[in-house]
């Protein structure tokens, strides 16, 4: 499949995540998350940003529980939980925000 | 979430055989295939290969001759129907195709057409069939709707285990260039990075002191996830979700208490940094072997004296049967220790022993339950006693909770129902499959909720805890009442003070 930003056209695969990651820009992702179905609030934003920053130094996704230290340090600890995420992003944290992150999807028995 | 038809629970008691839905599943959404570049990295044809029939039948022949059990299994069956209503994604779908005996079949027509003088001669009469292209979409399709969980076999009267069937059927398509993309694709990373997640060493790295840091902020003290240690006594393989994944992770915390409770030192291996093998999935031993041989390579390398395995079902059923098979000798490691053992029976013995302290009240209020997982169930055993796949895990649990409650008989122990994810089908694309599949167990779980209070789930097997947290919500059942095992360990275990 393939996603249409700004007259540009930017691959993806069979489930919509992208094939070059360096093509992600913030009007790509509110159109996956248009998708998805996912509102993006500034918290979304939160989980997003800081995807792809974890991304950028360690070139994967961090796991669920690197994710909610990190958003509990940034917006409270009472949202630093996987319930608090799932709430965010409804078919998970790892896939469904990775995929509006522009990240490959994490594999594996997860 | 409403997307998915969600089956109605029935009474675990009666579980009657569904009606029959033909052709249910048929056109269903089936698993995405292996692009090129995942199949070349394994060494198999980026494409559909044009002279594909050839080239199975060459493969199945192959095959039967160097498995005498495909053979067997291929010439056994009478037709008893006693194996129709055991798969759970028969009883999930209600789709006649995913009876084993007609799962198998789908093999075995095409086996008789080419390889029986009667299916030669008068196909007709003795149900042999063409390989044709839309049988190799069938095959595509209902070999991917097999978790290889063998729940079949313990009900055939002569053990026709359909799991290796549709293991050959797969090898056999990968053969001619039809990979599924899921199991091909992380096969290449375990290959590549050493891990099915492609977890490469620096975050792995970053992710255990990160639990060091939060083991610290709980109990106070220095809890350590070490990696990479050389001298270590133990390696641990785990699966690549206990680093990455909830409730993996909360697993994985409790192994490394409990290392530091008994005081045996032990790491991790970025090198080998996966229990998994899905060679297995797939029924490719070459694979399975290079998979297992990273371990070998690691245990040398790092010069530990043991080896113990997390909870993961496939990779203990690899490790329990086949690793000597595959990468033995183990003579370097200590021989007073099974080869390989898994961490659950460390801790029982530790237990027994009173070489760690439990204390059920870290665990209050929890009335737990256990899935067993289909491949340690029925595919290796712990312990030195018989049953102990099934002892083991409930005692350690036992020990560490206030109330256990087993669910209902039929659908534990060796009768275990699959979770509906294992076999190499725990993929998104799947997901109306995996809810359909995880029907007989839900229905179990319902049971004991409602009559015992059952507040959680153990499960010992990494595709299990994923599995389940994703499609037991579909059903009402809170996301969190699916734990690890050693999650349970961990919240008991009393650290500090073991004199």
């Amino acid at each position: 499949m393939a996603y249409t930003v700004s007259g540009k056209t930017v691959e993806a695969d069979e489930e919509g995540y992208l094939v070059n990651i360096n093509e992600w820009n913030e009007e790509l992702a509110g159109l996956i998350a248009k998708d998805e179905n996912v509102p993006m609030t500034p918290e979304h934003w939160e989980v997003v940003n800081f995807l792809r920053e974890y991304y950028a130094e360690y070139q994967i996704a961090p796991a669920v529980r690197v994710l909610t230290k990190a958003i509990a340090k940034k917006m409270g600890p009472e949202k630093g939980s996987n319930k608090y995420l799932y709430e965010l992003f409804p078919y998970g944290p790892a896939k469904q925000a990775c995929k509006i992150a522009g990240l490959p999807k994490p594999t594996g028995c997860v | 979430m409403a997307d998915y038809e969600i089956p109605t629970l029935g009474d675990v008691e009666e579980r009657p055989i569904p009606q029959l839905a033909p052709g249910a599943m048929a056109n269903a959404k089936t698993c995405y295939p292996a692009s090129a570049a995942h199949q070349e990295a394994l060494g198999f044809p980026g494409g559909l290969v044009p002279d594909w029939q050839e080239k199975a039948i060459a493969k199945m022949g192959d095959l039967l001759g160097r498995y005498r059990s495909l053979q067997v299994f291929m010439d056994i069956c009478v037709k008893c129907g006693a194996c129709t209503d055991k798969c759970h994604y028969f009883l999930g779908t209600g789709d006649p195709k995913n009876m084993p005996v007609a799962r198998q079949d789908l093999f075995r027509s095409v086996y008789r057409r080419y390889f029986t003088p009667a299916g030669k001669m008068f196909p007709a009469l003795v149900g042999a069939k063409d390989f044709t292209r839309e049988l190799l979409d069938e095959w595509y399709n209902y070999f991917h709707q097999c978790s290889q969980c063998r729940r079949c076999s313990v009900f055939c009267p002569y053990g026709i285990d359909t799991a290796e069937i549709s293991m050959a059927a797969r090898e056999i398509m990968d053969h001619i260039g039809v990979g599924q993309k899921y199991c091909n694709e992380i096969l290449g990373k375990v290959h590549k990075i050493g891990n099915n997640l492609g977890l490469p060493e620096p975050a792995l790295a970053n992710t255990l002191e990160g639990l060091e840091e939060d083991v610290k902020d709980e109990t106070g003290l220095d809890v350590k996830y070490p990696l990479d240690v050389e001298g270590a006594e133990v390696l641990l393989i785990t699966p690549s979700a206990d680093f990455f994944a909830e409730p993996h992770v909360m697993g994985l915390i409790g192994y490394g208490k409990v290392f530091h409770a008994a005081g045996v030192s032990w790491t991790l291996s970025s090198y080998a940094s996966e229990a998994a093998n899905f060679s297995m999935f797939i029924g490719n031993y070459d694979h399975l072997r290079k998979a297992a041989l990273r371990i070998r390579k690691a245990a040398q390398d790092l010069k530990v004296k043991r080896i113990i395995f997390g909870e993961c079902g496939h990779a203990w059923r690899v490790a329990y049967s086949f690793l000597n098979t595959v990468a033995g000798p183990w003579d370097f490691l200590d021989p007073r220790y099974p080869v390989p053992q898994h961490i659950l029976e460390f801790t029982y013995d530790l237990i027994r022993r009173k070489g760690i302290k439990l204390d059920r009240s870290g665990n209050e209020g929890k009335v737990l339950t256990i899935h067993d997982s289909c491949n340690v169930a029925r595919g290796s055993r712990m312990g030195d006693f018989p049953g102990g796949q099934f002892a083991i895990p409930r005692e350690v649990i036992k020990a560490s909770v206030p109330t256990f409650v087993d669910m209902h008989r039929d659908t534990i122990c060796e009768k275990t129902f699959c979770c509906g994810g294992g076999g190499g089908l725990l993929t998104d694309e799947l997901m109306d499959l995996r809810i359909k599949g995880v029907k007989p167990r839900a229905e179990a779980l319902k049971q004991v909720v409602d009559d015992h209070g059952v507040t959680h789930m153990a499960s010992i097997c990494a595709i299990c805890k994923s599995q389940f947290t994703k499609v037991l919500p579909y059903y009402g059942f809170d996301r969190e009442m699916i734990v690890s095992a050693h999650q349970l360990v961990s919240d008991a275990i009393v650290l500090g003070d073991n004199g």
